[in-house]
C-alpha cells in the first residue's frame, strides 16, 4: 500500500494496480510530485485516525472528501504539521553529514538524493560514503562516524534489542528505503532444479544474519519442508562477494538484494529463480536508520534528512522516472556496475538468466511508511530462528523502532495521543499473518526454533 | 663485447619470460565464437558472454593494457569520498602505512633496546610477544573498530600491530648480540652508560634493526591492502573491492600490478637504507 496515495480519495480502489498497470494505484496519476511531502502527512494522519481501511472509506464516502479534511483539520491541526513537517522548525544544527550506505539497489533514495540534489535543497551537506558490508555500517553506525545509514530494516530491532551486539543501543527506522526488490538466483548448474524440496544440501548465501533476506529465504526452505538450519547451509556473505562465490562454485544459490541478481545473470553465472515479490509482496527490505540519540540531539537536521529521503523515496517511487535515477546511481561512485543491470533492476524489464525476457514493474517499489506490523513480522522470525529468547514486548519495540512518520511526533508534541494506526495485516507465500497475535503465528510454524 | 652481451643476457631472458606469459595469458582469454540464433532483446540485456549461454571470461591482456593506459593518464581524479584515481588511492594507503609503521618504529626500537640489554625484562615479556606476534593482525581488526570507534585510526592501528614484532625482535636480537669485547673495550675506557648505547650499540646492533624494519614494511604493506577492503572508504585495498564488487577483473588486475610495484619501491627504499648503516667487521 503506497503512502503516496490521496487518503480523501472515496475512489480509491483497493486493487494493487491501476488502469494503466504503471501505478500502484488509480490515485497516483493525478499526484504531483511537489505535494508528497504534504500528502504523506495527510495520509498518515488518516490512518493513524482510522486504522481500519474499511472504516476510513465509509467514513469518507458517507461525508465527502471535502468534509472529513475539513473535519480532520478541527480536531488535528493538519496545516500546521504540514507546515512543520515542510518547515525546520529552527536552524539545523549540523548540516554536514555522512551517511552509510552498501552499494544496491535498495539504497536507491539515500544514493539519488545526493546527484540528484534532495540534500541540498534542505540545506544539508551530506557525503554518501560507500561501505563494505553490514556489520561495518552497523558497527560505524554505533561508533558516530556515521550520523544516519542505510540498514536492513531488521537492524534497528536488532540493535534496541541487543541481538547480535555487546549491550543494546536504542535505535531507529524512520522510513522503509523499499519495498520487494530481492531474488532467489541459483548457479546455472542448477536450471533444472526448480522444486525448492530437490535443494537438500545446498549452500546458500544471505548477506546478513539479521536480514529480510535470511527471513525470508528460511521461510520459504521452511514452508517447502526443508529445515533451514540441518538441510542446508546458509552463510552471511556481503552482496559484492555474491556473485564471485557463485561463479567459483562455492554458492548454489542466494537470496539477495539487486543488483547482485541481475548482475549474475548479466555475467552468466546464475538465473532469477524467483522473485522475492512472489513469497510477499510488499515486503520492506532496507530502510533509512538512525541512532536515538541522533534523533533527539538534533531534531531540526533529523526533520530535515528526513524529508530529503521521504522526498527522494516519492521521486523514485515513479515508474517514469527509474531510467534516469538508474543512470545517477550505476556509476562508479555510488553503485558501479553497468547501467543496464541496474536500469532492468529499477524497470522491471529484465533477462531471467535461462533466455527469457520477463516483466514485472513491481519487481521493486519504493515506499517509506514504516509500517508496525513489519517490525512485529521480522520479531516473530528471529524469534522463530533463535535470534532471541524469550519474552517479546512486539508492540512497544515496534513502535520505539519503527517511527511511524514524523506526523505521529508531531501529534505526541501537540499533546494528542497517536492511535494505534500504523499495523496492517498482510500474507506470506498465502499464510495470513495477524500483527496483534504474533505468539500463535509463531506457534503455527512446524520448523521453528523457538 | 663479450662482457656487454653478457649483461644483456638477463634483460633479454625476462623479456622473452613476459612475452611467453603475455602470449599464453592471450591465447588463454581469447573469447568463443559468437553464439547463433540468440534473442536480440535478450542479448542486449546481458553481458556479451551470457548472450552465448556462457560466463563472462577473465580479461585478456590487451583488455587490461587499455585499463592500465587509462589509469596511467588519469592517476588523480576525484569524483568524491567514493571514486578518486589509483595515484589517489595508493597515496592514501601509504600515507596509512607510514603513519602505522613509523609509530611502530617509535615503540619497537626502544622497547627492543631495553629487551636486548636486560635479561630479566627480556624473560618478563618473552611470553606476551610469543603469544602477539603470531596473531593475524587482521583479528585485532573487530576489536580495533569497536574501541577506537574510528576505521581510519583502526587501520593505522592494524598496521603499528602487525610491523612492530619484526622490529622488536630484531633489535631485541641485534642488541643481544653485540660481541663482549666490544662492550668490554667501553667499560674499560670507562664510556658512560648512554655513551656506550648510542657508540657502540646502536652502530654494531644497526644492520639487524634494519633488517627487522625492512621485513616490516613487506608485512605492513601486505596487510593495509586486507585491511582497507575491511574498511572502505579510501585506499588501494578499497579501490580491488569496489572494482571486485563492478566484477571488473581487469582492473583488479591493474590494482595487483600498482601494489606490487609500490611494494618493491617500498622494498628497495628501506634495502638502500640498511646499505648505509652496514658495515664490516
Amino acid at each position: 500500500m503506497s503512502l503516496f496515495r490521496n487518503p480523501f480519495d472515496a475512489d480509491s480502489r483497493l486493487s494493487m494496480r491501476c488502469t494503466c498497470g504503471r501505478h500502484a494505484s488509480q490515485a497516483e496519476h493525478d499526484r504531483a510530485p511537489d505535494d508528497a511531502g504534504s500528502r504523506v502527512v495527510e495520509s498518515a494522519v488518516m490512518r493513524a485516525l482510522f486504522p481500519q481501511d474499511s472504516v476510513r472509506r465509509a467514513f469518507i464516502k458517507s461525508v465527502g472528501a471535502g468534509t472529513a479534511l475539513a473535519a480532520v483539520s478541527s480536531l488535528f491541526p493538519l496545516g500546521a504539521a504540514k507546515e512543520v513537517f515542510a518547515q525546520p522548525a529552527g536552524p539545523l544544527e549540523k548540516t554536514r553529514l555522512k551517511i552509510g550506505f552498501i552499494p544496491i539497489t535498495c539504497a536507491t533514495p539515500i544514493i539519488m538524493a545526493h546527484p540528484m540534489g534532495f540534500y541540498g535543497r534542505q540545506g544539508l551537506s551530506v557525503d554518501v560514503v560507500k561501505t563494505a558490508g553490514w556489520a561495518l555500517i552497523r558497527d560505524k553506525a554505533i561508533a558516530g562516524e556515521y550520523d544516519a545509514a542505510h540498514m536492513l530494516s531488521p537492524m534497528p530491532l536488532a540493535l534496541t534489542l541487543g541481538a547480535g551486539t555487546a549491550n543494546a543501543i536504542p535505535w531507529t527506522m524512520p522510513a522503509v528505503e523499499n519495498v520487494n526488490g530481492q531474488a532467489i538466483t541459483l548457479a546455472m548448474k542448477h536450471k533444472d532444479k526448480r522444486d525448492p524440496r530437490d535443494w537438500k544440501g545446498f549452500k546458500f548465501g544471505v548477506p546478513f544474519d539479521y536480514s529480510m533476506h535470511n527471513y525470508l529465504l528460511r521461510y520459504y526452505l521452511a514452508e517447502h519442508g526443508l529445515d533451514p538450519d540441518t538441510d542446508v547451509q546458509i552463510r552471511s556473505v556481503p552482496p559484492p562477494e555474491m556473485v564471485a562465490n557463485m561463479r567459483a562454485d562455492n554458492l548454489d544459490g542466494f537470496l539477495a538484494p539487486d543488483p547482485v541478481n541481475q548482475r549474475a545473470v548479466y555475467d552468466g553465472v546464475g538465473f532469477i529463480h524467483t522473485l522475492s515479490k512472489e513469497l510477499w509482496d510488499g515486503h520492506p527490505c532496507c530502510a533509512f536508520a538512525a541512532s536515538r540519540k541522533f534523533i533527539t540531539e538534533m531534531p531540526n537536521t533529523y526533520q530535515a534528512l528526513l524529508k530529503a529521503i521521504i522526498q527522494a523515496t516519492a521521486y523514485a517511487h515513479d515508474p517514469a522516472h527509474r531510467k534516469e535515477i538508474a543512470a545517477a546511481i550505476s556509476t562508479p561512485n555510488y553503485l558501479n556496475q553497468p547501467v543496464t543491470v541496474v536500469e532492468q533492476v529499477l524497470t522491471g524489464t529484465y533477462a531471467d538468466g535461462l533466455g527469457n525476457v520477463k516483466q514485472a514493474p513491481d519487481r521493486i517499489d519504493f515506499a517509506p511508511f514504516p509500517w508496525e506490523s513489519f517490525a512485529v513480522w521480522i520479531m516473530t522470525q528471529m524469534k522463530r530462528w533463535g535470534q532471541i529468547k524469550g519474552d517479546v514486548d512486539y508492540r512497544k519495540i515496534a513502535s520505539e523502532v519503527f517511527l511511524a512518520t514524523d506526523a505521529a511526533r508531531l501529534m505526541r508534541e501537540a499533546g494528542l495521543t497517536p492511535p494505534e494506526g500504523t499495523s496492517q495485516g498482510f500474507s506470506v507465500m498465502g499464510r495470513p499473518f495477524d500483527p496483534s497475535k504474533p505468539e500463535e503465528y509463531l506457534a503455527g510454524f512446524k520448523i521453528r526454533r523457538a | 663485447m663479450r662482457a656487454s652481451s653478457k649483461r644483456w643476457r638477463a634483460p633479454l631472458l625476462s623479456l622473452a619470460v613476459l612475452i611467453v606469459l603475455l602470449a599464453g595469458w592471450h591465447a588463454a582469454t581469447r573469447p568463443p565464437a559468437a553464439a547463433v540464433g540468440v534473442d536480440p532483446a535478450y542479448a542486449a540485456l546481458v553481458g556479451g558472454a551470457a548472450a552465448g549461454g556462457g560466463q563472462t571470461p577473465v580479461p585478456g591482456p590487451l583488455e587490461v593494457g587499455t585499463q592500465l593506459w587509462h589509469h596511467l593518464q588519469h592517476p588523480f581524479y576525484d569524483n568524491g569520498p567514493n571514486d578518486k584515481g589509483l595515484g589517489l588511492q595508493l597515496g592514501y594507503s601509504i600515507g596509512r602505512v607510514l603513519a602505522g609503521y613509523l609509530l611502530a618504529a617509535l615503540v619497537a626500537v626502544p622497547l627492543g633496546f631495553l629487551i636486548g640489554m636486560s635479561p630479566v625484562v627480556y624473560r618478563a615479556l618473552d611470553p606476551y610477544i610469543q603469544v602477539l606476534k603470531p596473531i593475524s593482525p587482521l583479528a585485532w581488526m573487530p576489536l580495533a573498530l569497536y574501541t577506537i570507534r574510528d576505521a581510519g585510526v583502526s587501520a593505522v592501528f592494524v598496521i603499528f600491530i602487525c610491523s612492530v614484532w619484526p622490529m622488536l625482535i630484531n633489535t631485541a636480537f641485534g642488541v643481544m648480540s653485540v660481541r663482549r669485547d666490544w662492550l668490554n673495550v667501553a667499560r674499560t675506557l670507562e664510556v658512560s652508560r648512554l655513551r656506550t648505547v648510542l657508540h657502540v650499540v646502536l652502530p654494531a646492533a644497526a644492520p639487524t634493526i634494519m633488517t627487522g624494519m625492512r621485513i616490516s614494511i613487506g608485512i605492513a604493506w601486505l596487510v593495509i591492502v586486507a585491511a582497507e577492503m575491511l574498511i572502505g572508504g579510501t585506499g588501494i585495498g578499497y579501490f580491488v573491492w569496489n572494482e571486485w564488487n563492478n566484477l571488473s577483473i581487469s582492473n583488479i588486475i591493474c590494482a595487483i600490478l600498482f601494489i606490487g610495484v609500490v611494494g618493491m619501491l617500498l622494498d628497495a627504499l628501506l634495502a638502500r637504507l640498511a646499505r648505509l648503516v652496514a658495515y664490516r667487521e
